[in-house]
């Protein structure tokens, strides 16, 4: 077993996870296509994980409560882009459609 | 500096590049079949630093599940929509896109200094390395048994909810409970059974 504790600072994880949560945001917001908007979750989801798993490897190292909420958040993942895509599809079938701009049922 | 330590520098080099420049790709490829291809990478990646990390469980966690699942429902569901489509456009998107990346840039530069002011309690105590596995399994059984169960059933949900909202709407035909009926209705099945709702 190798010590990381030495070698890449924790802040180097944290600053990775930072810019793939920032380039989830944006595409988040800028995304046309209802596939891509679920994608960026998926990578937004990711650095979160990232977040924990770094905090959990260097601060948290004997107790490891970070990599089980990794998990906890791996399976909200799955499930969330299960129905995710689920939606997608059926609003597929009524609008023929996946550019998000012209899915304004909720609109008023 | 020995090979161990440079090695793993290297090796965090390279996968957090693949992430960012993954993670780009993402969002800006227009092709979005070459986007779901480049976010298996950022998958595979993000596994590689949980194994940097001594994780080695939810690195295999996150390649079954995202890179198998996820990322796999993903392209079955570009496949399902895939539909070449003029998207209609929509003046000031260029400024919209510009104000939005101002606004992403400005998270960032917070995030930014969060993470480097901060003045982390680092070192904490020694990691536990390959024991982690059975150390989550503990966690699992002990202390974290009602979100693990709760889990469970969040998947159950979705997994029935997912069924439900995307399979067609089921026989166009009243099926009743006798089963001439039901030998009509088979007889009849090489014409269309299901009623195909995505023309209207």
């Amino acid at each position: 077993m190798f010590n990381s504790q030495e070698l890449i600072p924790l802040n180097a994880y944290l600053l990775v996870a930072s810019i793939l949560f920032c380039i989830g945001v944006w595409g988040l917001i800028n995304s046309r296509n209802a596939v891509r908007v679920l994608m960026s979750i998926e990578l937004m989801l990711n650095a979160v994980n990232i977040n924990l798993m770094a905090f959990s490897s260097y601060i948290d190292g004997n107790i490891i409560r970070g990599q089980v909420f990794t998990v906890f958040v791996i399976t909200v993942a799955a499930a969330e882009a299960a129905v995710g895509l689920a939606i997608l599809l059926s609003l597929y079938r009524n609008r023929t459609t996946v550019d998000m701009e012209s899915f304004n049922l909720l609109k008023w | 500096m020995t090979i161990a330590t440079s090695t793993e520098l290297i090796c965090f080099l390279i996968l957090s590049s693949v992430i960012v420049s993954g993670g780009l790709g993402v969002v800006l490829i227009d092709n979005i079949v070459y986007s779901a291809f480049l976010l298996g990478g950022v998958f595979m990646s993000v596994a590689g630093l949980y194994l940097l990390l001594n994780a080695s469980f939810v690195a295999a966690a996150q390649v079954l599940v995202y890179v198998g699942a996820v990322n796999v429902l993903i392209l079955f569901a570009i496949m399902l929509v895939n539909k070449r489509e003029e998207l209609k456009p929509i003046k000031g998107l260029k400024i919209r896109k510009f104000f939005s990346g101002c606004v992403c840039a400005g998270l960032l530069a917070l995030l930014f200094r969060v993470d480097i002011t901060t003045n982390w309690s680092t070192p904490g105590p020694q990691a536990i390395g390959e024991i982690a596995t059975e150390r989550i399994g503990e966690h699992l059984f002990t202390d974290y048994l009602l979100p693990f169960e709760l889990a469970s059933v969040l998947l159950l949900m979705a997994m029935i909810g997912a069924i439900v909202l995307a399979r067609r709407d089921v026989l166009s035909v009243e099926v009743r409970e006798s089963d001439s009926i039901r030998e009509k209705v088979i007889k009849n099945s090489n014409n269309n059974v299901l009623l195909d709702q995505s023309i209207d």
